[in-house]
C-alpha cells in the first residue's frame, strides 16, 4: 500500500460526500492508502484566485506546509477545484520572490521538499492500477455506456497542470475501460459546463449544461462520469430545471469514476452513496444487471 | 616625425551648436606632431573633400585626423578623399564628436573638452598608423541556387541572362516547390501552374543553367566569390540522360494506384505533391508536368528494393533501359562565386492545434490539400470532394490564422498570404459551385498588395462569401456534420456553424532541414528559423556572409510578387559580385604573428566567420593563418590569443594603447609592460 496524504477539501465533506465516500473504496481496492492531513485548511477554490492573489496562494500554501510537516510526499486532492489550486500555487511557489511574499503570510514557512500533488484521476490511470483494476473487476459493466466528462480544471492551463492532452485528455477512458465499462467518445469532453455562473447566469450555465448532456445522449451515452464536485453537481442537479426550460427530457445519470471504480470491484450502490445523486441511477445500473 | 593634419567639421549645427569647433582645431594644433588643423562647415560636401585634399599637398600631410560624425557614417567618403590627396586612405583615422560627444552632451565647454580629448586620442592614434593595401581576390563565375521553387527559377533564370553559368540544386525530384501545387494564385486568379511551368522549362532548356534535381548541399567551404559546396545527388535509380519521361514505367507498375468501379482509388502510396490527398506508383514523377520529366524510385516501397530483387517490371519496360536499381549517391564538389539561398518554407501542422480536429476529421483541410481538390489535376479532378464521402459540400467554413498570430505556440508572426488566398478560397468554391455558402471567420483582411483589397471585397460584394470576424473556438462532428463553433464579435454574439468542409489557413513555416542547412552555410537565423537579412529594411536579399543571397520565404512568409521580386533582387547582387575581375577585400583585418603563435587553436575556435585556419610555416611549424578576405576585423580572435600573437590592422595594440596613453598622465606602456 502507497501512503498519500488525503486533502478532501470542503466539497467532500459536504454535497460531494458520495465522492469521499467512494474514492475511500476505491483506493482501498487499488492499493492507495489515504490518511487524512491533519488541520487541513480551505484551499480558496472558490473565490479566493478571483479576489486576492496573495491571499489565493497562502491558502494552498498553508497545506502544503502541513502535508510537509507531517511527512507526507504526496498528497491527493480528489476534488479537481482543490487540485487545481494547489497545482497552480507550486507552480507560482517555484518563484522565490513568491515563495517569499507567502511564507510571511504563513504562520510557518513552507520547507523545501517538494510534495507531489495528485489528482486522483492521475494515480488510477498509471498503467499499474490499471491492471490491479482489470484484475479485481467482478461485475460485467460493458451495459454502462459511459462518456468521460473532464471539465476545465483536470486540463487548463496545460503548462502547469499537465494533462495528457489538454484538448482530448484520456485519463478517465482508460480508467473507464479498465473497469470494463463502455468509453462512449465524444467531443464535448472539456467544453465549459458554465459552473462559474452557475449563481450570477444561471440561464448560461443552463444552455452550456444542456449542450454537454445533449450530446453524450446522441452519442449513445447512459451516464457520464466525472472528477470534480463541480462538474457533478451542474450536470446532476440542472438537469430538472433544463428540462423546464427547454422542455426536454433529461435524465441522464452522472458518477464519480471512483463510484465506478468500487462498482466495478463489487461494491453495493448503497455502500458508494449513489442514492444520494439527484438523477437516480438505477435504470442505468440495470444495465449491469447491479440491483438498487 | 610625422605631419597630421585635423580638420573638425561643424556638421551643420549638429556639432558646431555644441562644440566650440573653432576652439577645438586651435587646441588641435597645439598637440605633439600636428602641424595643422582647421574646422569647416561640412567635411563630408565636395569643397569639404577637397579641402582635405588640397591641405595633403600643401602641408604635406602624412596623417589625416577629420574630427566629425561617427565612422560608420563617412569614414568611406574620408578615406576616399585622402586617397585623393595621395596618401594611403589607411593613414586617416575618424575622431566621432557627434555621435559620441556633441549629440549626447548639452553643456558646451564640458563638450568641447571632450572634443579636444577625442581628438587627442585620434591624432596617437593615426600618429601609429600604417599604411595597409586590400588585397585582391579573384572570382569563380558560376552561381548556386539553392532551391527550385519560383524564388530559385526566377533568380537562376535572371543570373543565366547576364551570362554567368547557374546551377540549381533542388531536393525534390522536380523543379517548382509549392507554387506548383497551387491552383490559382491571387488577385488575377491566373493558374498557377500556367504562369510557372514556362519559367521551369526556361530554366532547364537554358544553356547557361544546370539542373541538380533530388539533390542537397551538404557542404560549404569558402568565402565570397570561392566558394566550394559538395552537393550529395541522391540516386533516382533512373538514369536522367536516358529517360525520355514517356511513362510507361510509371504506368506498367505493380503498385500503382487503381481507379475501381465505385470510382474510389485502391493501391498506389500518398503522394506529397497531391498533399497525401492522392497516390501514386513506386515508381513516379511528383506530377505532370515535373521539370525534369525523370521518375524516381521509392525505395521503401518498391517491391526491388523491399524483396530483394523481385519485379523489376519497370525496367523490362522501359524502351530506353534507363531504370538502373545499382545507381548510388554521388557526392559532387564544385566551386561557385556567389549562392542564392531560395529554400522556400513549409506549412504549420495543425494537428498541434488539437480544438480544431485536423487529424480526427478528414473533412477538416488544409488550405494547400483545398488547392489539389481544386485543381484540374489533383486527385478528384478539379471537383470539390470532401475527403470522408466523397459529395460535394453545400457549407465550407475558412478559418484564419491557424498557426500564426499565435503567442501561445509561440508563432506570433502573420504569414502574409492567408487572407488573400482564403479571398480567392472563396471565390473559386463559388466558382465551382454557385450554391456554396462561404463563411469566413477571420482577426483581421490583411490587403496590402496591389488590387488586393478590391479582391477580397469581390470575395464579398460580387460572390457573396460570408465574413464573420471572431474566431473558432472547436471543431467537432456530429451526425455528418462538422460544428463550427465561433464568434461572431460584430453583432457580439457566439455563431454556430453545421459545415460539410473546414478549410484552415495553416501558417508558413521554415522547411524541414532549414537549422542544419544554414548551420552549413553559416548563415544566421532567428527562433522561428527564417534566415536573418543583412539588414531588415535596406539589405533584404543579402546576408551577413559577403557572397550569399537571398530570395523568398527563406527569410519569411511573403506572397508570389515579393518572392519574384526579391529574386530578381538577389540575382541583381550576384551579378554584381560575379560581374567584378577581383574582389577587394578590407584589409583592416587580423594577422599572425608567426613567430609567436604557438598553435594552441583557440582563434580557430573563436573565429565567428571561421576565417582562421591552421597551416605551416615553411619551416614546419604549425601556426594558425588568417584568411584576409573572409576575416571581418572583429577582433575576437586578438582577444583570445593568449600570447598576443595576433593583431588587428588598423587596431594593433600599440595603437590602441597609445591612445589611452594620450589621456593619462603617465603613458600606459609603463603600466602595462609585457605588450
Amino acid at each position: 500500500m502507497t501512503r498519500y496524504g488525503y486533502y478532501p477539501g470542503c466539497s467532500l465533506e459536504g454535497t460531494a460526500r458520495e465522492y469521499d465516500v467512494s474514492t475511500r473504496i476505491a483506493c482501498q481496492e487499488l492499493g492507495i492508502e489515504l490518511v487524512e492531513l491533519e488541520g487541513w485548511s480551505c484551499c480558496g477554490a472558490s473565490s479566493a484566485h478571483a479576489t486576492r492573489y496573495w491571499l489565493s496562494l497562502a491558502l494552498p500554501a498553508r497545506n502544503l506546509r502541513l502535508a510537509q510537516e507531517q511527512g507526507f510526499s504526496a498528497l491527493v486532492a480528489p476534488c479537481a477545484m482543490c487540485y487545481a489550486r494547489l497545482r497552480h500555487t507550486q507552480h507560482a511557489l517555484r518563484d522565490p520572490a513568491v515563495r517569499e511574499q507567502v511564507n510571511s503570510l504563513l504562520d510557518r514557512p513552507l520547507q523545501d521538499a517538494e510534495v507531489k500533488v495528485h489528482s486522483l484521476v492521475d494515480l488510477f490511470s498509471e498503467e499499474e492500477r490499471l491492471n490491479l483494476l482489470r484484475s479485481k473487476v467482478q461485475r460485467d459493466l460493458s451495459g454502462l455506456r459511459l462518456a468521460c466528462y473532464y471539465g476545465c480544471l483536470l486540463v487548463r492551463p496545460p503548462e502547469v497542470l499537465e494533462p495528457d492532452d489538454p484538448e482530448y485528455p484520456t485519463m478517465l477512458d482508460r480508467i473507464v475501460e479498465a473497469a470494463g465499462a463502455t468509453v462512449v467518445d465524444w467531443p464535448l469532453k472539456t467544453e465549459c459546463c458554465g459552473g462559474s455562473l452557475s449563481l450570477s447566469r444561471t440561464d448560461i450555465a443552463l444552455e452550456l449544461t444542456r449542450r454537454l448532456l445533449e450530446d453524450a445522449l446522441c452519442r449513445g451515452a447512459n451516464g457520464i462520469v466525472t472528477a470534480c464536485p463541480m462538474c457533478h453537481a451542474n450536470l446532476d442537479m440542472r438537469q430538472q430545471q433544463i428540462n423546464r426550460r427547454y422542455g426536454t427530457q433529461l435524465d441522464l445519470p452522472i458518477l464519480y469514476f471512483t463510484q465506478l471504480v468500487g462498482l466495478a470491484t463489487g461494491h453495493a450502490p448503497k455502500e458508494l452513496l449513489l442514492h444520494h445523486h439527484l438523477v437516480e441511477p438505477w435504470s442505468l445500473l440495470a444495465q449491469a444487471g447491479i440491483p438498487a | 616625425m610625422a605631419r597630421v593634419g585635423v580638420f573638425v567639421c561643424h556638421c551643420g549645427s549638429n556639432i558646431a551648436a555644441t562644440v566650440d569647433v573653432a576652439k577645438v582645431a586651435e587646441e588641435a594644433v597645439k598637440m605633439d606632431h600636428v602641424v595643422y588643423a582647421t574646422h569647416y562647415v561640412y567635411m563630408c560636401s565636395t569643397p569639404g573633400q577637397e579641402l582635405i585634399q588640397q591641405k595633403i599637398q600643401e602641408y604635406q600631410l602624412d596623417r589625416v585626423v577629420v574630427a566629425a560624425c561617427s565612422p560608420r557614417m563617412h569614414e568611406r567618403t574620408f578615406r576616399k578623399a585622402t586617397a585623393q590627396g595621395g596618401l594611403n586612405p589607411y593613414l586617416m583615422e575618424q575622431a566621432n564628436i557627434r555621435e559620441h560627444d556633441s549629440w549626447v552632451h548639452a553643456d558646451i565647454p564640458v563638450a568641447t573638452e571632450k572634443a579636444i580629448e577625442i581628438v587627442r586620442m585620434a591624432v596617437a592614434k593615426a600618429v601609429g598608423l600604417a599604411p595597409l593595401e586590400a588585397a585582391q581576390v579573384g572570382i569563380t563565375k558560376r552561381c548556386l541556387v539553392i532551391g527550385g521553387g519560383i524564388a530559385g527559377v526566377q533568380a537562376a533564370l535572371d543570373v543565366a541572362e547576364a551570362g554567368y553559368e547557374v546551377v540549381i540544386v533542388e531536393r525534390e525530384p522536380s523543379l517548382g516547390g509549392h507554387m506548383a501545387q497551387l491552383d490559382k494564385t491571387f488577385p488575377t486568379l491566373d493558374c498557377s501552374a500556367c504562369i510557372l511551368t514556362p519559367k521551369l522549362v526556361d530554366a532547364a532548356q537554358h544553356p547557361k543553367i544546370k539542373l541538380y534535381t533530388y539533390s542537397e548541399v551538404v557542404g560549404v567551404k569558402g568565402f565570397v566569390g570561392n566558394f566550394q559546396v559538395t552537393i550529395r545527388r541522391k540516386p533516382r535509380y533512373v538514369d536522367e540522360k536516358l529517360c525520355t519521361g514517356c511513362g510507361i514505367c510509371w504506368n506498367s507498375c505493380p503498385l500503382r494506384p487503381r481507379v475501381q468501379e465505385d470510382g474510389t482509388v485502391k493501391g498506389g502510396f500518398p503522394s506529397k505533391f497531391e498533399a497525401n490527398l492522392g497516390r501514386r506508383a513506386a515508381i513516379y514523377v511528383p506530377f505532370a508536368q515535373a521539370v525534369p520529366l525523370v521518375p524516381v524510385i521509392d525505395t521503401e516501397h518498391c517491391t526491388w528494393f523491399v524483396k530483394g530483387g523481385k519485379c523489376g517490371l519497370c525496367a523490362q519496360k522501359c524502351p530506353r533501359g534507363a531504370v538502373n536499381y545499382t545507381q548510388s549517391e554521388e557526392l559532387i564538389t564544385e566551386p561557385f562565386g556567389a549562392i542564392i539561398v531560395a529554400t522556400g518554407f513549409d506549412l504549420f501542422d495543425a494537428r498541434a492545434l488539437g480544438e480544431y480536429g485536423y487529424g480526427r476529421y478528414p473533412d477538416v483541410i488544409t488550405g494547400l490539400e483545398l488547392e489539389r481538390l481544386m485543381n484540374a489535376s489533383g486527385p478528384t479532378h478539379g471537383h470539390v470532394l470532401r475527403p470522408s464521402d466523397g459529395r460535394p459540400p453545400k457549407t465550407v467554413v475558412l478559418v484564419s490564422c491557424v498557426g500564426s498570430r499565435d503567442e501561445k505556440i509561440g508563432r506570433p508572426y502573420c504569414s502574409v498570404v492567408c487572407c488573400m488566398y482564403l479571398a480567392k478560397h472563396a471565390i473559386m468554391l463559388k466558382e465551382h459551385d454557385p450554391e456554396v455558402e462561404v463563411y469566413n471567420f477571420y482577426m483581421d483582411i490583411r490587403a496590402g498588395g496591389k488590387d488586393y483589397d478590391e479582391f477580397t471585397r469581390r470575395a464579398i460584394e460580387q460572390y457573396g462569401a460570408h465574413y464573420l470576424r471572431g474566431r473558432v473556438s472547436q471543431v467537432y462532428e456530429r451526425d455528418g456534420k462538422l460544428i463550427v463553433e465561433g464568434v461572431d464579435t460584430l453583432i457580439g454574439r457566439p455563431v454556430e456553424i453545421q459545415a460539410d468542409l473546414v478549410v484552415l489557413a495553416t501558417g508558413i513555416t521554415a522547411p524541414e532541414g532549414a537549422r542544419e542547412l544554414f548551420q552549413t552555410l553559416n548563415i544566421s537565423y532567428n527562433q522561428y528559423a527564417f534566415i536573418n537579412e543583412a539588414h531588415p529594411k535596406l539589405q533584404p536579399v543579402e546576408t551577413n556572409t559577403d557572397g550569399i543571397l537571398l530570395a523568398g520565404c527563406a527569410t519569411g512568409p511573403k506572397d508570389i510578387p515579393a518572392t519574384v521580386a526579391q529574386a530578381s533582387g538577389a540575382a541583381a547582387k550576384a551579378i554584381g559580385i560575379l560581374s567584378k575581375e577581383t574582389l577587394i577585400a578590407n584589409p583592416m583585418v587580423a594577422e599572425v604573428n608567426e613567430r609567436e603563435c604557438v598553435a594552441c587553436q583557440l582563434c580557430v575556435q573563436v573565429c565567428p566567420y571561421r576565417a582562421i585556419e591552421m597551416t605551416t610555416t615553411r619551416r614546419g611549424k604549425p601556426v594558425a593563418h588568417v584568411n584576409p578576405s573572409v576575416c571581418k576585423g572583429c577582433g575576437l580572435c586578438v582577444n583570445a590569443c593568449r600570447g598576443g600573437a595576433i593583431n588587428l590592422k588598423g587596431f594593433t595594440d600599440q595603437q590602441l594603447v597609445s591612445q589611452v596613453s594620450a589621456l593619462l598622465a603617465e603613458p600606459l606602456a609603463e603600466v602595462l609592460d609585457e605588450r
